[in-house]
């Protein structure tokens, strides 16, 4: 079972991981707007002329 | 005069990063996708603009921009030309705190859900080891790993209910929180005991789990109510009320209504609603009065003459100053009226809270008999005590504490979809208990705006070239008559000669519509009834009366008769006199109507209903209402009340149609029962599970099961709800209400 030292550590760093991304996701304002940032996907005006 | 009129913007505009200014603007008419990219384009094209962002949720737009290069005017007529009307929108109080709140909540669900998985996989783990061949040295690990991560994690995301259950308990009012709190923090203590003595069994993951599910309900439930919130903050902005300030040098500015100040002197021109509480300085006028009082017979005023904000301005232009609410004015009656009679609505205790005063006794005193049952039966003290405890996890009211919220959220969204915003988390519950329906007449069974009663009866090709004309005044009566040719275009050339009417030339004949004497038609024309106005056309030698009132809502007839045949006690309270109460209450065959009614007289009529033991509900739109819809056991306004009335108001409806009355009290119903169906299921469940847990069967896979098994049935039968019929969905929804829609349009 000593794989267990390595595995649970890299377990919890992955977890602690994305919720610190979501966290940031979070702050960020990604949250403030769903039903737009599911549209803007679908704009062309960010593109290089 | 209104081309060069300057707009003031500076109130709203606040300072951003660096240099640049930011504004936010409410917008009209984005219904998709497209608007997006049509918005935020016209807008960088503006110089000077440093970002625009729509919010296709909310409907708002921020702007940021360089206070040197450009200014608000430019952006805001750069949104009118590409179609949109834009009105400054400033974040009330309110919402900006259940925004704060929902980012909290979605950070404690994070890291609830974080633990959830990460203890889950621990636990697993452990639930398969103990029944194979797991060492006690590798079980005690993994215990302590899942206590590393679940103790933070409840510490952070329990806080919501922790703060509540304290509160609670400091008002001496015991709530849902408080079995909840109690449940997770005895399931932790508990597993860090029996983990320290090596034990085979730890419940952590019960604890953060039902944290999960439970901040999940809590999330969705409170988005629901912000999303409305929302939606009625951008209709109070999109009334778009400005106001012509006269400033110092005798210059016009015009200005959002909500930047006027006591002693600001303004101009209010014919056909305007006044902006704001004040005396006349000058000016002589007739003003509606119906949004404050009821009354809808025209009020002459002049100098010295105190009007109130909301009322319409008929004939002349008036210049006012502000003024506060005095002791003594109306509206000071009517704000102390409404503080008193809101303390009774206040003692209302959710079905939740009622629950949970029956439920946290029963299953505290069942742990206690437990714990005395397994002593005396000579189980240890350590395996009582462990028994007891799982009890107290297993009917740790998870089911229960969503079975009211999972409703709310699904009941909010139809009622949503239908037009009706909620104002008041309970209001749904108070809703269904209603069994008497009182209605204020003006404004609330008839629409907020009078309508040419007797289209029928003229020739249609005069009507509609009045109609035309009348595009070209700014008078209430014409307003009304234009009314019927939304779409048409004014006439080129028509002229409005103040007081008296607006005339045209139209293929070398003169068409005039006003007044008798403008036309030199028949002044003495009979009334068919007396609350009618007259407007007098003449084209030629064709000369026709068309008569104005106030007519009923479009579907008033047909929704009160069957609010009737569902059983409800329907009655008409007016502050309108009698005579003209009684032919709508005729029309509508309701038989209980009062009219000529004051503020105090409502409320006490009111009073006197509840006094016989009935819950009425109150549906109202003046200022004179207000209290009566702060006293009744639940209320409803149109969105054309007045702000006072709406702020009393439980829910707000969207539209002309009297429908949504019908509809909301639907809704309330059937959440009711869903309600009180999720309650016995949460009941049955607990039937089920306490004789396992009293008889130490409980293992924590047992109790993680159970507990997740009976939130989704929960959840499920929440989801069962049927809306309100979708066919009349558009009618209800305007994006603005039909009256004001129609004013915007050709101001």
């Amino acid at each position: 079972m000593n794989v267990l030292i390595y595995l649970v550590p890299i377990a919890l760093a992955l977890g602690i991981g994305a919720l610190f991304a979501f966290l940031w996701s979070l702050k960020s304002g990604q949250y403030d707007d769903v039903e737009g940032t599911a549209w803007r996907i679908l704009s062309d005006e960010d593109l290089p002329e | 005069m209104s081309a060069a009129l300057q707009t003031d913007f500076s109130v709203y505009v606040r300072p951003a990063e660096g240099d640049a200014v930011r504004m936010d603007l409410a917008i009209e008419g984005v219904d998709c996708a497209a608007c997006l990219d049509d918005i935020e384009g016209s807008m960088r094209a503006c110089a000077g603009l440093v970002s625009a962002r729509l919010n296709l949720t909310t409907h708002r737009l921020a702007l940021v921009w360089k206070p040197q290069e450009t200014d608000a005017g430019v952006l805001v007529t750069a949104l009118a030309r590409a179609g949109y009307r834009a009105y400054p929108f400033e974040q009330s109080r309110v919402e900006a705190e259940e925004q704060k709140r929902a980012q909290w909540l979605l950070k404690c669900l994070a890291v609830a859900g974080f633990a959830a998985m990460n203890i889950m996989l621990l636990s697993v783990s452990v639930w398969s080891g103990n029944s194979a061949d797991i060492t006690p040295e590798t079980r005690d690990f993994f215990h302590w790993l899942s206590a590393l991560i679940a103790l933070p994690a409840c510490a952070y995301a329990g806080q919501p209910f922790f703060r509540s259950a304290l509160a609670g308990v400091r008002a001496r009012k015991l709530n849902m929180d408080f079995p909840i709190s109690l449940g997770i923090l005895l399931a932790l203590t508990m597993s860090v005991v029996e983990t320290a003595l090596h034990g085979r069994e730890a419940y952590f993951d019960s604890a953060v789990m039902l944290l999960t599910f439970l901040l999940a309900g809590r999330f969705l439930d409170q988005s629901m109510r912000r999303r409305t919130r929302a939606a009625a903050g951008n209709l109070a902005a999109l009334k778009g009320e400005v106001a012509h300030r006269i400033g110092q040098d005798g210059a016009l500015v015009a200005l959002p209504v909500s930047a006027l100040g006591v002693g600001d002197r303004i101009l209010v021109r014919p056909g305007d609603r006044i902006p704001a509480d004040g005396h006349i300085l000058s000016g002589a006028s007739e003003v509606d009065t119906s949004i404050v009082t009821g009354e809808t017979m025209r009020v002459r005023v002049g100098p010295g003459t105190r009007v109130y904000a909301g009322t319409m301005n008929f004939d002349g232009a008036l210049t006012l100053e502000v003024t506060a609410a005095g002791e003594g004015t109306l509206l000071d009656e009517v704000a102390r009226l409404v503080e008193k009679a809101g303390e009774a609505r206040s003692r209302y205790m959710r079905l939740a809270d009622r629950a949970a005063r029956i439920y946290a006794p029963v299953v505290h005193v069942t742990a206690a008999a437990t714990l005395l049952f397994w002593l005396v039966a000579g189980a240890g003290a350590h395996d009582a005590i462990i028994i007891a405890i799982s009890v107290l996890i297993i009917t740790c009211p998870c089911a229960l504490a969503l079975a009211v919220p999972a409703v709310q959220v699904v009941a909010s969204g139809h009622l949503f979809r239908a037009g009706i915003y909620l104002n008041a988390a309970d209001a749904l519950e108070r809703l269904a208990e209603i069994d008497t329906i009182v209605f204020d007449k003006t404004g609330t069974l008839t629409l907020p705006d009078p309508n040419v009663s007797n289209a029928a009866a003229l020739a249609p090709d005069l009507l509609a070239l009045a109609a035309r004309l009348a595009l070209s005044s700014r008078h209430p009566l014409a307003m009304a008559v234009a009314r019927l040719a939304p779409d048409a275009a004014p006439f080129e050339g028509a002229e409005e000669v103040a007081g008296a009417g607006v005339s045209v030339m139209l293929d070398g004949v003169e068409m005039r519509l006003g007044s008798a004497a403008f036309c030199a038609s028949d002044a003495a024309a009979p009334l068919s009834s007396p609350d009618v106005s007259l407007i007098h056309l003449r084209h030629g030698a064709r000369v026709a009366h068309i008569e104005i009132r106030q007519s009923l809502r479009p579907d008033a007839r047909a929704t009160i008769d069957s609010l009737r045949a569902r059983g409800f006690d329907l009655r008409i309270l007016s502050g309108d006199r009698l005579e003209a109460v009684v032919p709508v209450a005729t029309q509508l065959g309701i038989e209980q109507a009062a009219g000529g009614i004051d503020p105090a007289g409502k409320i006490a009529a009111i009073e006197a209903l509840r006094a016989q033991g009935r819950k009425v509900l109150m549906v109202g739109d003046g200022i004179n209402d207000a209290p009566a819809l702060a006293a009744a056991h639940a209320s409803l306004s149109p969105i054309t009340a007045a702000d006072l009335a709406q702020a009393q108001a439980d829910a707000v409806f969207l539209g002309e149609r009297l429908a949504p009355v019908a509809q909301a009290l639907d809704i309330a119903m059937q959440a009711r029962a869903l309600m009180r169906q999720n309650l016995g299921i949460a009941v049955i469940y607990n039937l089920f599970a306490v004789p396992l847990a009293i008889a130490g069967h409980v293992t924590p896979l047992i109790a993680a099961a159970a507990m997740s098994g009976s939130s989704i049935i929960v959840t499920l039968n929440a989801l069962r709800m049927r809306g309100v019929v979708r066919s009349d969905a558009r009618a209800a929804r305007p994006s603005v209400p039909l009256a004001l829609a129609t004013r915007e349009r050709r101001t």
